[in-house]
């Protein structure tokens, strides 16, 4: 599913978080966004999501203004994970994967076999089967990471957007998850700290201060001198003797 | 089997399951008081009365189980149900474990519309102690309302507290407005008569209380049924319940007004019964779990029961008197909700 940002801005209380930001991922990319603390990215997020509306500018999912779909309709077709979603309740971890139905449930459609498979196949592709009872308080922050992510993928969106993902993960889940996702037929818009992480992704969006400073294929946006000015360090691209895909490296400036 | 099949075998079963009970509850309330009234009893009247059998009963037996016991039985059954539901619907509502329908000043605003029109002697006697205690009801919950949006509650986790104080600050200030009327205008006499309304009482409860109590609390668990998958997804709070396709605003609006409604109705009757909407959506998760499916009817069915009980022990802990039916239910109440407060912590670890 196409989802495209028309010159977004948006701003609380005379702040502006987010100007003119333009972007576009086609059906099935995985687009990555980085930049520094505060640039933006959760913003953006929210507002591709439809969860705040912009001040200006307008979201287009498949080519259709977010604004004129109903809240069911948004979540039918977009998934997000947001940081820290956290919860006192004492639900098992298979129910926090089983919210992800609600959008497709009503009084009239109520829970069915193909709402279980759905949630089966999502506990398995984050690897958590084996975690289905557990109850949430019980669970450390990458195991709950990971059940938000089964959450957003048994919503069987056409576009999941995913606030920094790998956060408290480790390295083995880090790199399945976003493995995950890139195999997932889905369009996926990511935020990531992680620029090798980035590189990794079909495309790259780049914020700075709410701006949008570089877009492109991973080679064209994550430049050493772009993320060198962006994030105020010194960064270098290198090879390892493996020969394998070039990575950067970072030191302060 | 189709969907609206399956709805109804759904309603069918948990009516099944649920109605016995009731049944049980309300019959121990027409039988068990100062003087105790076999069940065989009862249910001659219970014929006589609704079938017009004529069976040979004492009319002062009947007179008691139909005009007094009844009643009662069914507006606490009505009352408690209506509570627990309003209770574990603000309790996800505003994702706050301690909130109960009293946390919105909606009892302390009805208890400062009772003595306005009973003390104070607005409306120069026209109206009634129920609809001041209504009114003053929905007056403290506007005024809480309107706090709390001006205070900035919303949508996230913190903002949710926001309600939670605004409340508090209500419950303060009409409080203080009640026994402001009551230092100023009562007579010792009144000043008793009030306080006993005001910490619950079911004496005065007659048919008419039951054609309003009864079929409101079904309506009122009714809507909030509909709503359980809503509620679910507040377990993440607003946010990711908006992005789970739920109408947040809209739900918010319709289920507050819901409880809200509920509650001043029902301590409009019966004056201001602690501890219900609190202690017993957490009873009722504990035995069902937190899924608001199985938690609506549940809490529900406790809450009746619960209530029943209440006010059979009320009527004979000390003979010849009646207690206040908040009075036992804070003494039942407080420990249990002590233990949940310990347990949860506990768990929490």
């Amino acid at each position: 599913m196409r989802i495209e940002a028309r010159s977004l801005s948006f701003s609380v209380r005379g702040k502006a978080l987010l100007s003119d930001v333009s972007l576009s991922a086609q059906p099935g990319e995985t687009l990555a966004l980085v930049g520094p603390n505060g640039s933006g990215k959760s913003t953006l997020m929210r507002l591709l999501a439809g969860l705040a509306r912009p001040s200006q500018g307008d979201v287009l999912l498949a080519e259709q203004p977010l604004a004129r779909l109903s809240r069911r309709e948004i979540a039918q077709r977009i998934a997000i994970v947001e940081q820290q979603a956290d919860t006192a309740e004492r639900i098992t971890a298979r129910s926090v994967v089983e919210l992800g139905r609600t959008p497709w449930l009503s009084a009239l459609r109520p829970w069915s076999g193909e709402d279980t498979r759905q949630v089966d196949k999502a506990l398995r592709t984050v690897e958590m089967e084996a975690f289905a009872q557990r109850e949430w308080a019980t669970l450390s922050g990458g195991e709950r990471q990971r059940l938000h992510i089964a959450r957003a993928l048994a919503q069987q969106p056409g576009l999941l957007l995913l606030d920094e993902p790998t956060n408290h993960l480790d390295i083995h889940h880090q790199l399945s998850i976003l493995n995950c996702v890139r195999n997932l037929k889905v369009t996926a818009v990511v935020a990531l700290h992680d620029l090798n992480q980035a590189l990794t992704c079909d495309r790259v969006a780049v914020l700075s201060g709410g701006r949008l400073v570089a877009s492109g294929t991973p080679q064209q946006a994550l430049t050493p001198d772009t993320v060198s000015e962006v994030f105020g360090i010194t960064a270098r691209q290198v090879r390892d003797a493996g020969g394998g895909a070039p990575h950067l490296s970072f030191h302060l400036a | 089997m189709s969907a609206a099949a399956a709805l109804a075998w759904q309603g069918v079963r948990g009516a099944c399951l649920a109605l016995p009970v009731l049944a049980a509850a309300v019959l121990a309330g027409a039988m068990i008081g100062e003087t105790s009234l076999a069940p065989d009893l009862v249910l001659s009247v219970l014929v006589n009365k609704l079938a017009g059998a004529g069976l040979p009963v004492d009319p002062v037996d009947q007179g008691i189980i139909w005009s007094y016991r009844l009643p009662r039985a069914l507006v606490a059954g009505a009352c408690g149900a209506a509570l627990a539901v309003t209770g574990v619907v603000l309790q996800a509502l505003l994702r706050n474990a301690l909130a109960d329908p009293y946390i919105l000043g909606i009892s302390a605003g009805a208890s400062t519309g009772a003595v306005a029109v009973t003390i104070a002697g607005l409306g120069g006697g026209a109206l009634s102690l129920s609809f001041g205690a209504f009114n003053g009801a929905l007056l403290a919950f506007g005024f809480v309302a309107i706090l709390a949006r001006a205070a900035g509650a919303g949508s996230s986790r913190a903002a949710a507290a926001q309600i939670v104080l605004a409340g508090i600050a209500g419950s303060q200030l009409f409080n203080a407005l009640t026994a402001f009327i009551i230092a100023k205008s009562a007579n010792a006499d009144q000043a008793r008569g009030i306080m006993f309304w005001l910490m619950g009482n079911l004496s005065g409860v007659r048919w008419p209380d039951v054609w309003l109590a009864v079929p409101l609390a079904l309506a009122g668990w009714m809507v909030c049924r509909f709503h359980a998958r809503a509620l679910d997804a507040f377990t993440f709070g607003t946010d990711s319940a908006a992005a789970l396709g739920i109408p947040v605003r809209r739900v918010q609006v319709v289920l507050i007004f819901a409880t809200a409604l509920m509650t001043a109705v029902m301590v409009s009757i019966v004056g201001s019964i602690g501890f219900v909407g609190l202690v017993i959506p957490h009873a009722a998760r504990f035995l069902v779990g937190p899924g608001h499916r199985r938690l609506m009817p549940a809490a529900a069915l406790t809450g009746a029961v619960f209530l029943i009980g209440a006010d059979i022990v009320s009527r004979i802990i000390i003979p010849g008197q009646v207690l206040p039916i908040g009075v036992v239910t804070a003494l039942i109440g407080a420990p249990a909700f002590a233990i949940i407060l310990v347990r949860g912590q506990r768990t929490a670890r």
